[in-house]
């Protein structure tokens, strides 16, 4: 069971929390002009990448605010969490920090 | 050619155990060899899974294509194959994912003949209880459903349950009491190592090579087409690669430049320690997160629901665990004093319609076979079969058409876990 | 072997006698002993049968590695199978038998697998049992009565469990020597302290142990120690747990055995066990290690015991397990045992010795004691089948094998020692990968991956002055780690003679003069009744992992988890594979380090906690009118309410038609409700809905349909406009959470300039439904501030006002197709407000109305139900809605509502179904089919999705999706149901009742 800050809140369980997936997937501002690919690309296809991975989580016994993490997915170490909205932390100065 | 095919080194019977007691187990051959990589093949397959194994044996049965490598990063059956809880059936919904999925359970009523290997498989029966009217509503559909694709399904009634697994709590006082089931008679279970095991004697007998500790590291191609793989034995060469890489299927992706509809996450099973025989057929609730059959070994073997996370850590929470055990003691409450002996997870790679992707890609001569969730153990060798023929005919056989990459553009999706489906 | 008390020493009660039952016979032991020390006591020593073979065996260890005394312990509800004999307490009245043999221990029929063993080698199974080809599930059933170990019991537990979460500065795991040391000196720097242990008692190794710590016995340091760390409150400790699971972010599970060492009494209202959910800020594991045995011929036989089990239990229990004992050891450790056993009366016949030279200073002690000391050599064998009667002992030459004659030494235990195997379990289920130390010969752990610190024996430093002073260093690092300052932390006074080893030799497998498979069978899973010979087999048939050779020959996989046997198997694997050991590398290590009860995972997760019941304000009402209840999801909703002897046709009949010709009610609370406010609230919902909601006007109320990006109906219902900035909606019982939390993941994650606030206000409002024609006059006769007339309150609009003298908000939207009032409540006015209701209507015929008959009625009307009617693969185009679909705007799934698949016209269509027998019901689920046939596969076109007998129209209707439906209206479908009968039904349109709407104005 994972320890997850909550950029709100701070650390919580993570019993409080929901996964979300994949983070910065952003929705087509005029999805009609996508082709049938470019609109199941970004319904469907998910990057999926083992290791670093930018994730969306959401506070769901807690505050119920989204936000993302960024987590190693084979470690499952934890080593940012920052607003929806906020960029995410660059690879080097993510790892080996905190 | 001298003679090929299982068995065809040392014949596996009780008359080849008895006569090898005489010389004290000392004269039996290898099951398969470890060969050394060749430069090029005709074939190659990522990953040594069950599915990839039975996509070898099946390229050299069916098609004559033996010039082939099953490269595997760690050893063969290592992930999912070794690692689930075993359950063989068929009753799924839609016609497609039926078809396939009976393909495969007809496979395995032959298997151990034809792999002269005893994957133990025990038609015991599987049962998919219901829990409230919407499950039952969805139970008689799917249940008519199978018959009608001439797949053994019956609808069985509390009573019913009682009478053939008078463990199960069925009482009406219940949270959520077991309304009914559907029961498909030819599921059962096998064992799991055994089919890895066989699969690759079976291959390794037809020619082809099975290269353990070998990663696969890049995916070589040459304008739009796979020309073979760097692995970290070296590079391999192949005009045609299908990859079979379960957890690891977007990581080969990669290396490709395509993109998968796929997220790999933690999956959970535990066993007991082992107990006398208490139950005899596969109980799986979709309500209640659980499912649980004893093995030939008496230990219960019991499966859960996915993390919702993404993880490739083969681990996953604990909590699954507190919450999939507790659904077990409600189903089977003297299971309480039972011990649990070990717990493990698995890595695998979900679809968003809980149905695999078995289809060629944009890349020519490269395949993929992926995308079966928490149930592709049940589908190994229907899986493989099909696979071997969309790989040597490089177009898929008509069974496994429906299960292209396609379908995520089109939204021809089979959406098993929408409707009604217990995925695993 | 023939055990027996020893007159003097040990850490049992004498005065407290204890009597106890093994299979069948009156035994007794004392307080303070384990099942195993007392039945040692009392001479038994054919404890159990192996797992293939049904050899015999006895007591082999004295803890958790214990893998032949495996019993049913207590009987009838409470019985417990496979507990592991030296770890249960002896406690007054406890029955135990054994397992896996018939008809008894001592004559066992299975025992005649050991005749046919030869051709039984590892993985015979699957190379047998094929033919004839159905025969497998026959061999199956023998093979299944035949596995297996205890028994479950036959009745539903009658004890409970809990779960207690615990945070922690620092988590002791063990209270040896080097674990006590630890809880010391963390607690001294001012950390939070929780020190566990498995036994029942503190002190681990040093529980068994003859050496001294500053002079004194080892148990006045041990009494000190846990009298300092008992009377700081900082501190806690808790004997009898288990850390069994080290899961990420220093999280851990721990299983505490509460009650089963009780006697009834004293356990009271206690939980049978607790299962404590840890989270440590640092651990200090001071798991200790496990001593290994040898692996020579015939080492199964009762009366092999590990050496440091003989002498736990002369030291710990005062016991003897025999009267001559043979020492059988490749290093020092054991030497202290045969001193032991020397100084406690009991004969030890003979030292042997694997090294040249023997230990360094004890052989002299050896030789000062008169024992035979026996170097360069080893036990080859053992000779007695039904327990040690002697043992062969062979010189080894220099090349390291054995050759002439051997020497025959009687004695009833060999006590065994091949070296020690640190407990590496936690720190490798933590992530760390434990490496191997060629000094050790063993496993040590490797990194730490987490907030961890490994000290004393499980990290492979095995003297007692290593184990104290690291266990103090632990402490003291751990304390900093979490916070504390503990430069001035005073490490505790523990001075204890300096030992110097010599080093051990690695005897993997002892040489002995035939190969492995050709002489006596040389156990490595004693359990599993895995030998030398099989591992070599595997390797042989080209099983070259470790993985692979664990799997084939079982190694590993009994019930004490290869704690044993699996370091001897992996050495003798790798000398096979022509690999090192460190090349060859371990299996992994899982939890649970033992084995936790499936009452301990679930707690009070179980039964009437196992999901919450969620009720409305009114359901006492529903229990008291004799309602059956239906479970949509976690919400408890009345399905029907039968009278006298109905039957739920006759109800529902009764509740249909009471409420198509009068007025019925029937308790819609569990709605899903949903506060939408703010600027932008209106154009957030034209987003999510299908349709426009910005432009509805306050006051009026519109039906909305979510669909999932994928273009798939996600759920609906109906919202109203309250303002211009605040909107109510409603969404599915089942789905309203999921709405709320969908609706509010759009708005943070990528809408956030939207300015909406969402609130779920489910359970804020109770919500009661009235239909039928005459719903007007008894809702006028509620209200004195609304007016019902159809002018001032016209279809699809709703008013705010009082009924029944409760503030409410009154819907006139319907579900049923007759004129309805949706009056809204808060919660706690609601069982008011419902009695009143009913009393009020009495005289109309109000009748009070379930989902069942809810159903009905909607089904008359062509109206679905998201999750039913729908099920992840249907459009609103599929379901005839396009009505509902705007064309002047995005929403969410718009887009995919235009691929290639969803497009087409083909597609499965809702439509309405009539039998071709007024009373023939379709089942809901049955598939249709065009052209019936007995030949499979039969292509299907769809299937029925809702089916009632219709007490309004006097016959059975349905709906269905069925391929292209719309086109097929007026032709035939067929139903071949399960249960053999065939049913024919017309397609036609999916309104069956006042298709003009015409019932709203009456």
């Amino acid at each position: 069971m994972f320890i997850i800050d909550c950029p709100w809140c701070g650390e919580r369980d993570q019993s409080e929390f929901s996964y979300g997936g994949e983070a910065h997937i952003v929705r087509p501002v005029e999805p009609e002009a996508l082709s049938d690919n470019e609109w199941a690309d970004y319904l469907f296809m998910r990057k999926n990448t083992k290791g670093r991975y930018l994730e969306q989580w959401v506070h769901s016994a807690g505050c119920r605010r989204w936000f993302n993490a960024v987590r190693d997915n084979v470690t499952y170490e934890i080593s940012a969490t920052y607003k929806p909205g906020d960029s995410a932390p660059a690879a080097e100065h993510a790892e080996g920090t905190s | 050619m001298a003679k090929q095919g299982p068995g065809s080194g040392t014949k596996y019977s009780v008359w080849s155990l008895a006569r090898n007691a005489l010389s004290h187990h000392e004269n039996w051959t290898q099951a398969w060899r470890s060969p050394e990589p060749r430069p090029e093949y005709d074939v190659i397959i990522v990953g040594g899974g069950g599915h990839g194994l039975a996509t070898a044996y099946y390229l050299a049965k069916v098609h004559g294509v033996t010039n082939v490598a099953v490269v595997e990063k760690g050893w063969i059956g290592g992930g999912n194959t070794g690692r689930n809880t075993t359950i063989v059936r068929s009753n799924y919904l839609w016609d497609e994912a039926a078809h396939l999925y009976e393909k495969s359970l007809k496979l395995w009523e032959g298997l151990s003949q034809d792999l002269n290997y005893n994957v133990m498989f025990s038609q015991r029966g599987v049962m998919n209880l219901g829990h409230n009217l919407q499950d039952m509503r969805d139970i008689y559909r799917r249940s008519a459903a199978n018959r009608l694709n001439g797949i053994d399904s019956e609808v069985l009634t509390p009573a019913d349950l009682k009478r053939m697994v008078p463990i199960m709590n069925t009482s009406k006082d219940s949270r959520y009491p077991v309304l009914g089931a559907s029961y498909q008679p030819r599921g059962g279970v096998a064992r799991h190592d055994a089919v890895a095991w066989g699969f690759a004697r079976g291959a390794d007998s037809y020619g082809v090579d099975i290269i353990q500790n070998c990663e696969v590291t890049g995916i070589r191609r040459d304008n739009g087409r796979v020309t073979g793989v760097e692995t970290s034995r070296g590079f391999i060469k192949s005009r045609k690669v299908g990859v079979v890489a379960a957890g690891h299927s977007s990581v080969i992706a990669n290396m490709a430049e395509i993109r998968m509809p796929v997220e790999s996450h933690p999956l959970q099973a535990l066993v007991s320690e082992p107990v006398k025989p208490v139950l005899h057929t596969v109980v799986m609730s979709n309500a209640v997160h659980g499912y649980v059959s004893q093995s030939d070994k008496g230990e219960l073997v019991i499966g859960a629901g996915i993390d919702a996370y993404t993880g490739y850590g083969q681990r996953g929470s604990s909590e699954i665990i507190e919450g999939n055990i507790a659904a077990i003691c409600e189903l089977f409450p003297i299971f309480s004093r039972v011990r649990m002996l070990r717990q493990w997870g698995g890595i695998v790679d979900v679809t968003p319609d809980a149905c695999p992707i078995l289809s060629k890609t944009d890349v020519k001569g490269l395949y993929f076979n992926c995308g079966w969730g928490t149930g592709g153990f049940k589908a190994t060798p229907g899986s493989g079969w099909a696979f071997a023929h969309t790989i040597a005919q490089d177009r898929p056989h008509e069974l496994n058409e429906a299960f292209a990459l396609n379908r995520f553009v089109s939204g021809a999706l089979i959406d098993e876990h929408g409707a009604a489906g217990v995925a695993h | 072997m023939s055990g027996r008390r020893l007159d003097s020493g040990g850490r049992i009660d004498r005065d407290r006698p204890i009597s106890f039952t093994f299979n069948g016979k009156s035994l007794t032991g004392y307080a303070g002993d384990t099942l195993a020390s007392a039945l040692l006591a009392n001479g038994v020593s054919i404890v159990g049968r192996s797992f293939k073979y049904h050899r015999p065996r006895g007591v082999l260890a004295a803890g958790a590695e214990e893998p032949n005394a495996i019993v049913q312990l207590f009987e009838g509800d409470r019985t417990v199978p496979n507990p592991k004999a030296t770890q249960v307490e002896l406690v007054e009245g406890l029955v135990a038998s054994s397992v896996n043999c018939w008809p008894s221990v001592d004559y066992d029929i299975g025992a005649i697998n050991g005749l046919v063993s030869k051709a039984l080698p590892a993985g015979f199974y699957y190379k047998t049992f094929m033919w004839p080809r159905t025969k497998w599930e026959s061999y199956e059933k023998i093979i299944r009565a035949a596995a297996g170990l205890g028994k479950v019991p036959d009745q539903p537990d009658p004890d409970y469990y809990e779960k207690v979460n615990a945070h922690t500065d620092v988590l002791v795991v063990g209270s040896g020597p080097a674990g006590l040391a630890a809880a010391l000196s963390a607690s001294r720097a001012g950390a939070r302290v929780l020190l566990v242990d498995e036994s029942s008692e503190f002190g681990g190794s040093l529980l068994g142990s003859t050496e001294l710590i500053n002079e004194q016995p080892a148990a006045t340091w041990i009494e000190a120690a846990v009298a300092e760390l008992a009377s700081n409150p900082d501190v806690q400790m808790l004997d009898r747990t288990t850390a069994f699971g080290y899961y990420d972010h220093n999280f851990l599970n721990l299983a505490q055995r509460v009650t089963d060492h009780l006697d009834t009494d004293s356990a009271g209202s206690l939980p049978r066990e607790r299962l404590w959910r840890v989270r440590a800020a640092q651990v200090v594991i001071a798991t200790g290690a496990l001593e290994r045995p040898l692996v020579f011929g015939n080492n199964d036989r009762p009366g092999v015991m590990l050496a440091s089990a003989v002498s736990t239990y002369v030291n710990r229990y005062g016991v003897s397990p025999g009267s001559e004992i043979v020492v059988f050891t490749n290093n020092d450790s054991a030497y202290r045992v045969a001193l032991d056993l020397n100084a406690a009366g009991v004969s030890v016949k003979a030292l042997v010795d694997s090294r040249a030279r023997g230990a360094g200073a004890p052989v002299d002690e050896i030789k000062a004691a008169g024992i035979d000391l026996i170097t360069s050599s080893v036990v080859s064998s053992v000779r007695g089948a039904r327990g040690v009667k002697a043992v062969d002992v062979h010189a080894l030459t220099d090349d390291g094998t054995v050759s002439g004659s051997a020497r025959r030494i009687d004695c009833d235990v060999v006590a065994m020692s091949g070296g020690w195997s640190p407990v590496v379990h936690l720190h490798a289920q933590s992530g760390g990968r434990p490496r191997y130390d060629d000094v050790s010969a063993s496993f040590v752990p490797g990194v730490a991956v987490q907030s961890q610190i490994c000290a004393g024996a499980c990290n492979g430093d095995f003297l007692l002055h290593e184990c104290l002073s690291e266990g103090a260093a632990a402490g003291v690092r751990a304390a900093a780690a979490s916070g504390y300052d503990a430069s001035s932390s005073v490490e505790a006074e523990a001075r204890v003679a300096t030992n110097t080893e010599t080093a051990l030799e690695p005897l993997w497998l002892v040489p002995a003069p035939k190969e492995p498979g050709r002489g006596p069978k040389q156990f490595l899973d004693y359990q599993n009744d895995t030998t030398a010979a099989d591992i070599r087999l595997a390797v042989r048939e080209g099983f070259r992992s470790i993985e692979h050779v664990k799997r084939y020959t079982l190694l590993g996989f009994g019930t004490d988890q290869g704690k044993l046997g699996n370091i001897n198997g992996m050495a003798i694997a790798a000398k096979a594979l022509g690999q090192t050991i460190e090349e060859t590398g371990t299996t992994t290590f899982r939890p649970a380090y033992t084995p936790v009860t499936f009452g301990t995972w679930a707690g009070r997760g179980v039964g009437e906690f196992f999901d919450p019941v969620r009720k409305t304000p009114m359901h006492p009402w529903h229990e008291e009118r004799g309602a059956e209840f239906e479970d949509v999801g976690q919400w408890k909703r009345p399905w029907f309410y039968p009278e006298d002897g109905e039957d739920m046709h006759a109800a529902v009949a009764r509740e249909c038609l009471a409420t198509r010709n009068a007025i019925g009610v029937v308790d819609a609370s569990t709605l899903g409700k949903i506060d939408v406010r703010g600027r932008d609230a209106g154009a957030f919902l034209d987003r999510i809905y299908t349709n426009m909601f910005s432009s509805l006007k306050p006051g009026h109320c519109r039906y909305g349909l979510m669909l999932h990006e994928d273009g798939m109906v996600m759920d609906d219902g109906v919202s109203a406009r309250i303002a211009d900035d605040h909107y109510y909606m409603t969404t599915t019982t089942g789905g309203a959470a999921h709405v709320l939390g969908w609706m509010e993941q759009w708005l943070q994650t990528e809408w956030p300039e939207m300015e909406v606030y969402l609130t779920s206000v489910t359970d804020q409002w109770a919500t009661i439904s009235l239909s039928g024609p005459k719903a007007r006059a008894l809702c006028e006769e509620l209200s004195e501030d609304i007016d019902y007339g159809d002018d001032a309150f016209p279809f699809m609009t709703f008013r705010q006002g009082r009924v029944a003298g409760a503030p409410a908000r009154v819907f006139r939207i319907s579900f049923s197709g007759e004129r309805s009032y949706e009056i809204n409540v808060p919660a706690n006015y609601g069982l008011a407000v419902w009695q009143h209701i009913l009393d009020a209507g009495e005289k109309y015929g109000i009748t009070p109305y379930g989902t069942e008959t809810m159903h009905v009625l909607r089904a008359e009307k062509g109206f679905i139900i998201v999750g039913q009617d729908t099920d992840g693969s249907v459009t609103p185009i599929d379901l005839g809605m396009n009505w509902v679909v705007s064309k002047k705007k995005d929403f969410l799934g718009k887009r995919s509502l235009f691929r290639s698949d969803t497009v087409r016209e083909d597609r499965k269509q809702l439509v309405g179904l009539l039998t071709e027998h007024d009373h023939e019901v379709l089942p809901e689920g049955a598939q249709l089919v065009e052209v019936p046939s007995k030949v499979t596969p039969v292509p299907m076109v769809g299937h029925v999705t809702s089916s009632y007998f219709s007490p309004s129209l006097n016959r059975s209707i349905a709906l269905a999706l069925v391929k292209d439906g719309r086109r097929m209206k007026g032709e035939s479908v067929f139903a071949p149901l399960i249960d053999g009968r065939l049913m024919k039904a017309t397609i036609v349109d999916s309104v069956f009742y006042d298709p003009k709407g015409d019932r709203q104005n009456v």
